[in-house]
C-alpha cells in the first residue's frame, strides 16, 4: 500500500466519521435515562375522578401552602372561605380543571360531556428543567426520580419555565425575592415511608400513588376492561385494602406520560382524548435530549473549540505581527 | 498603521441631556423592580417567562453588539488590513452593547444574589446551554475590555505597554471564538422549547442560523454607524471602505436564506409557509425583509452610494432584530392561552438601559483615540 493511498483512506475516514458524528448531533441522544427501578409515580384516572379537589387540599395540608384567592369566590358573594386558584401557582400545585364541550350531559365523554383532568409536574424521566437549569438548581432524584428545586441553587433565570411542555414551574412574579414553585410529589413525607398529601386525601382513588412499575401495570390491567365492566379500583395506593368499585369507562387505549416526551412518572388515563384535556402532543424523546446530543457533539472534550482557537491564534498572531512591521 | 485620535467636544450636548432623562427615569423603574419584585414593571407570566429584556437586551443587543467580532474576525483572522480603521469604534459599540447585557441580565433574573451559582461547582451544569452562553458572554466581556485597553494606556501614558502587545494576538484569538460559540448558543437556547416554537423556527440548525445574522448584523452596525456618526460628528464616511464591507452583507443573507429553506425543506416543513396563521404571516415578513438587503447591495454599482448602504443596514438590522423576536416572543406560543406585550415600565428600563449605553459611547469616542484621524481638515 502506498502512502497516498493510505493518506486518501485516512481523509475518507475521517469525512465518515465527521458526517457519522453529524448525524449523531441532529438526532437526539435516546434511551439517555430509564425509570430507576425504585421510581415512585402517580396514576390519575380521569374515568373516577369526581372532582371534589380534596387532593388540592390534601397538597396544601401536606406542604403547609396558603388559600388562595382569584375573585372566584367573590363572584358566588363569599370571601377567603374557599380556595380558588383558577391554575397550578407558587402556592397550588395542583389544580383539578373541567374540560367540557358545549353542554356538560355526560361524563367522560368529549362530545356534549365532560372530563377532569388533573393538573401537575409530570415528574419527567428526561425532564427539560433539569437539563436547562444553569445551576443545577432543580434535581432528579436517581432513586425514586422526584424531580425537585434546591433553594440555594436557583438564580431565577427562569429557563425551566420556557422548556417545561407542561407549564409546571411558577414563579412568583410579585416578590422581591421570589421562588420557583412546584409539585415534589411529597418528597418529604415519601422518604419516610409516606404518600404524597393528594393521593392520601383522593376518595375514589382517582390518584394513586405507588412504586412506577405497579402503577403502570394497574393502568395497563384498566386498559384491557370492557366498557361497563364491574372493577374495584384501588384508593390512595395499591395495597391500602381500600377500594370503589365502579364501572369501567370507555378509555382511550393510551397511557399518557409512558413515553410522552421521553416518558413522565405521572401517569394519566382518560376517556376523553388527551389533546382535549390540555396536555400538549409530544415526540417520545425530551427536548433536552436534543439539545444536548449537540451540545455534547460539538463540545466532547473541548477538542474542538480548542482546535479552532489554536487556529484563530496562528492567524491573528501572522496579521498583528505583520501589523507591527508596516506601522 | 493609522492615527486614532479622540473626537474631542463637548460631552453635556443637548441629546446627553435627553439621554440622561431616560436612563435616569429607567433607573427609577429598575429600584422598584429590586423593591416590589418582576412583576411590579413588567407583564412577564408563567407562559412567557422571557420578555423585552432577555429577547432585546440580551440575545438582540449581543447581536447588534457583533460588530467588533465581525470586524476582528475580518481584518486579523482573514488579515483584510484595509478594514482596520474600522476595528475601535465597531469594538466600543460593541463593548457597552454587551456590558449592558450582562446588567440586564442582573435585572431580569430572580434570584440575582445567586446569579455567580452559574460559574461554580457543585451548581454549574454544563448540559445547559444557559451555562455556555453566560460563561462566553461574561469572559468575552473582559476580553473586550482588554482589547480596548491600548486606547487608554496610550491616553494616558503615550504608549502601550510590550506585554500587552504580545499577548494581544491571544486575546483577539479568543475574542473570536467566545462570540462564534455563544452567538449560535443563543439560538441553541430555544432547542429545549421544543414544540413551543413553530417548526420555521425550531431545527437542529437554529444556532447556525443565528450566528449567520449575528456576524451579518455585525457588517450592518458597522455600516450603520459609520455612517451615523460620520453625520453626527460631522466627519467624511470613510466610503470606499463602507462599500466594499457592505458587499459581505448580500453574500452571508442568501447563505443564511439557503440554509434556513432548505432545513424547512428537509423537515418536510415547506407546507407550513402557506397555512395564513401567525407563523406564516412572521416568515413571509422576515423573508421579505432579509431579501431586501440583497436586493439594494446585489449589484457592486448600487453599492457606491450612502444611501443604499444606510437602507440595505437598516432592512438588514430589522430583519436580524424581528428573527430574534419571532423565535423568543412573537411565534413562541406556550400554550394554555397566554398572551405577552411588554409593560410601559419594562419598556422603559430597557429605554434607559439603551440610552446609558449610548451616553457611555459618545464619552469614549470624545475622549479616547478611537476614530481615526480626518487627514484633509
Amino acid at each position: 500500500m502506498n502512502l497516498d493511498r493510505r493518506d486518501f483512506i485516512k481523509v475518507l475516514s475521517t469525512g465518515v466519521l465527521a458526517a457519522a458524528g453529524a448525524e449523531k448531533a441532529l438526532a437526539a441522544e435516546v434511551d439517555r435515562y430509564k425509570r430507576s427501578p425504585e421510581a415512585v409515580g402517580i396514576l390519575y384516572d380521569a374515568t373516577i375522578c369526581v372532582g371534589c379537589k380534596a387532593c388540592e387540599i390534601g397538597c396544601k395540608q401536606a406542604n403547609n401552602l396558603p388559600v388562595e384567592h382569584s375573585g372566584l369566590d367573590e363572584y358566588h358573594g363569599v370571601q377567603n372561605i374557599w380556595d380558588s386558584a383558577k391554575d397550578t401557582s407558587p402556592n397550588s400545585y395542583i389544580k383539578i380543571k373541567v374540560h367540557k364541550d358545549s353542554s356538560t350531559a355526560k361524563k367522560d365523554q368529549f362530545e356534549n360531556g365532560y372530563s377532569f383532568m388533573r393538573t401537575a409536574c409530570m415528574h419527567c424521566i428526561d425532564p427539560d428543567c433539569v437539563s436547562v437549569c444553569p445551576t443545577s438548581a432543580l434535581i432528579k432524584d436517581p432513586v425514586t426520580g422526584i424531580v425537585s428545586w434546591d433553594i440555594d441553587a436557583c438564580c431565577g433565570c427562569r429557563y425551566c419555565q420556557m422548556a417545561c411542555p407542561y407549564l409546571i414551574p411558577k414563579f412568583e412574579y410579585d416578590k422581591a425575592f421570589p421562588k420557583i414553585e412546584k409539585c415534589f410529589m411529597c418528597s418529604h413525607r415519601v422518604k419516610d415511608g409516606g404518600i404524597p398529601g393528594c393521593a392520601e386525601f383522593c376518595p375514589t382513588g382517582a390518584t394513586l400513588f405507588g412504586k412506577f412499575a405497579d402503577i403502570l401495570e394497574e393502568a395497563k390491567k384498566r386498559l384491557t376492561l370492557a366498557e361497563g365492566a364491574e372493577y374495584s379500583y384501588p384508593q390512595h395506593t395499591l395495597d391500602s385494602g381500600k377500594q370503589t368499585p365502579k364501572k369501567a369507562a370507555k378509555y382511550i387505549q393510551y397511557v399518557y406520560g409512558e413515553k410522552d416526551g421521553g416518558g413522565t412518572q405521572y401517569i394519566i388515563l382518560s376517556a376523553v382524548p388527551f389533546e382535549k384535556l390540555g396536555l400538549p402532543k409530544l415526540p417520545d424523546h425530551s427536548s433536552a435530549s436534543k439539545s444536548e446530543g449537540l451540545q455534547h457533539t460539538i463540545y466532547k472534550g473541548m477538542i474542538a473549540p480548542a482546535v479552532v482557537l489554536a487556529g484563530l491564534a496562528v492567524a491573528a498572531y501572522r496579521s498583528t505581527n505583520q501589523e507591527e512591521k508596516e506601522g | 498603521m493609522e492615527n486614532l485620535q479622540p473626537l474631542g467636544g463637548k460631552i453635556w450636548t443637548k441629546p446627553f441631556k435627553v439621554l440622561t432623562l431616560l436612563a435616569v427615569i429607567g433607573g427609577i423603574f429598575i429600584a422598584k423592580r429590586f423593591i416590589f419584585g418582576i412583576g411590579s414593571v413588567t407583564n412577564l407570566s408563567d407562559g412567557y417567562p422571557w420578555g423585552l429584556w432577555i429577547v432585546f437586551d440580551v440575545v438582540t443587543s449581543t447581536a447588534l453588539a457583533c460588530g467588533g467580532y465581525a470586524m476582528a474576525m475580518l481584518v486579523y483572522i482573514f488579515n483584510k488590513q484595509e478594514y482596520h480603521p474600522l476595528v475601535r469604534s465597531a469594538l466600543v459599540a460593541s463593548i457597552f452593547g454587551y456590558t449592558l447585557a450582562g446588567l440586564a441580565i442582573f435585572i431580569d433574573v430572580g434570584r440575582y444574589w445567586q446569579l455567580y451559582n452559574v460559574f461554580i461547582p457543585p451548581y454549574l451544569n454544563v448540559n445547559s446551554v444557559m451555562f455556555e452562553v453566560a460563561s462566553c458572554i461574561a469572559l468575552y466581556v473582559l476580553i473586550m475590555w482588554i482589547e480596548l485597553s491600548p486606547a487608554w494606556f496610550k491616553q494616558r501614558y503615550g504608549k502601550v505597554p510590550g506585554w500587552l502587545n504580545k499577548i494581544m494576538f491571544f486575546i483577539i484569538a479568543i475574542g473570536v471564538l467566545l462570540p462564534t460559540m455563544h452567538q449560535a448558543s443563543l439560538g441553541g437556547l430555544m432547542i429545549a422549547m421544543g414544540e413551543k416554537l413553530s417548526p420555521l423556527w425550531q431545527t437542529q440548525f437554529i444556532p447556525a442560523l443565528f450566528l449567520i445574522t449575528a456576524i451579518t448584523l455585525g457588517y450592518a452596525m458597522v455600516v450603520f454607524e459609520s455612517i451615523f456618526s460620520a453625520n453626527q460628528f460631522g466627519r467624511p464616511v470613510e466610503m470606499k471602505m463602507l462599500s466594499k464591507l457592505s458587499r459581505f452583507i448580500p453574500f452571508l443573507t442568501i447563505a443564511f436564506l439557503v440554509l434556513r429553506f432548505g432545513v424547512i425543506a428537509f423537515n418536510g416543513d415547506l407546507g407550513l409557509i402557506f397555512r395564513f396563521d401567525l407563523a406564516a404571516l412572521m416568515f413571509v415578513i422576515e423573508t421579505v425583509l432579509f431579501v431586501f438587503p440583497v436586493v439594494i447591495l446585489w449589484k457592486p454599482e448600487n453599492r457606491q452610494k450612502i444611501n443604499n448602504l444606510f437602507r440595505a443596514a437598516v432592512f438588514f438590522v430589522i430583519a436580524g432584530v424581528l428573527y430574534r423576536f419571532d423565535t423568543f416572543i412573537i411565534v413562541f406560543n406556550p400554550g394554555h392561552g397566554y398572551r405577552y406585550f411588554p409593560a410601559f415600565q419594562e419598556i422603559m428600563i430597557t429605554v434607559g438601559i439603551i440610552a446609558l449605553e449610548i451616553m457611555l459611547y459618545m464619552i469614549f469616542v470624545k475622549r479616547l483615540p478611537i476614530f481615526p484621524q480626518v487627514k484633509h481638515a
